[in-house]
């Protein structure tokens, strides 16, 4: 219902791919920023003038919406509200819900238009979706293959406790 | 659920604190957010109504340092304590790594605590998890009041299991570095084992 539980693991060469989309749906959509966020909360990847934006604030508030907008729609007896589409005076944030568990969240301004930007992401999530599958194939071959060493299987518990010193 | 990052090599954790309305949830946020160096941490956020009681959620992202090459951050999320918000609390719920349980100790607050925990659990169970394999500790808050309940009875309450507890005053913010670190150290534990 909220996805798995175990821990989401993104690897270089996924990551680099995600980059890829996300760069492009930035240029051909006209949008200032995209990011992509866990449905927990977590920034997977953020791209465009994100200088001046907290966009570790933002990943928490995005899931949240998406959180609290999922639980209306379950009082409501939908399965979730896929996008949602947030007007401002200047600029308009559009969120959307890729491949069941991340959200891609676009932030344009006038110079681009919603009509433009729902196209544009609908062509990026399919592309996503496909990477976001290939992710979860590779950690569940890994985990199988026992070869998903967690980086803290070899800490120590002098690491952690360094970690508060 | 931790999300490990190989790409940017971050490792990045959730930690609930839940209990009660008026606890001390929210103050034991401000008081980690006041207490850290600006460079570990990231800007608090706040949902709350007019009268400072919160709404949705507290949130407070911190950089703990680097372990083996990965930076480890925690998000700090607090739940809305108030009964009849039980559907957000739900929401916060959702791929969490560690739990704190904030316990308000005034003895009038007794079954609010017990009603409270109680809550945990189930919703926990309706997301899947257990609390007993979750990591977790309990904070006893408000230590410094009148009229409280002897540590050994809210410790027989709340704590059957003797998971690691800590009494505290969240607003001077005795314990509250306590509680986190050792939510924290389990966290990792959980992780170094590969647990979940």
């Amino acid at each position: 219902m909220f996805g798995s539980q175990s821990s989401l693991v993104m690897y270089d060469e996924e990551f680099k791919r995600i980059s890829s989309v996300i760069e492009k749906l930035l240029r051909e959509a006209n949008a200032k920023v995209i990011f992509l966020v866990d449905k927990n909360g977590q920034l997977i990847a953020a791209t465009g003038a994100t200088e001046n934006l907290d966009t570790t604030s933002l990943a928490s508030l995005t899931a949240g919406n998406i959180a609290a907008t999922g639980g209306l729609a379950k009082l409501i007896g939908e399965k979730e509200f896929s996008i949602l589409f947030h007007e401002g005076e200047k600029d308009n944030l559009h969120i959307s819900i890729v491949a069941g568990r991340v959200i891609l969240v676009v932030i344009f301004d006038a110079r681009s238009s919603l009509g433009l930007v729902r196209l544009r992401v609908k062509k990026s999530s399919d592309e996503l979706g496909t990477i976001f599958h290939d992710l979860a194939k590779k950690a569940e071959e890994m985990e199988k293959g026992g070869t998903s060493q967690s980086p803290f299987a070899e800490i120590t518990d002098d690491d952690i406790d360094n970690l508060f010193s | 659920m931790s999300f490990i990052n190989y790409a940017s090599r971050e490792i990045n954790c959730k930690i609930v604190y839940y209990g009660p309305g008026l606890c001390g949830k929210t103050t034991n946020l401000q008081l980690v957010y006041q207490k850290t160096a600006p460079d570990a941490k990231g800007k608090m956020i706040s949902l709350a109504t007019e009268t400072e009681r919160t709404l949705f959620f507290d949130f407070l992202p911190l950089a703990l340092g680097e372990i083996r090459g990965f930076k480890t951050r925690f998000h700090l999320y607090t739940v809305p304590g108030q009964v009849f918000y039980d559907a957000s609390r739900k929401l916060i719920l959702k791929g969490v790594d560690g739990v704190v349980f904030v316990a308000d100790s005034q003895e009038d607050r007794l079954d609010a605590n017990i009603e409270s925990m109680e809550n945990l659990k189930t919703n926990l169970e309706e997301q899947g998890y257990q609390l007993e394999n979750l990591p977790f500790v309990v904070q006893y808050n408000k230590r410094d009041l009148p009229n409280l309940t002897p540590l050994d009875e809210l410790r027989k309450l709340l704590n059957p299991d003797n998971v690691p507890d800590f009494e505290a005053c969240a607003t001077t913010g005795e314990g509250v570095f306590e509680t986190l670190k050792a939510v924290a150290k389990l966290i990792l534990v959980d992780l170094k084992k590969g647990g979940r």
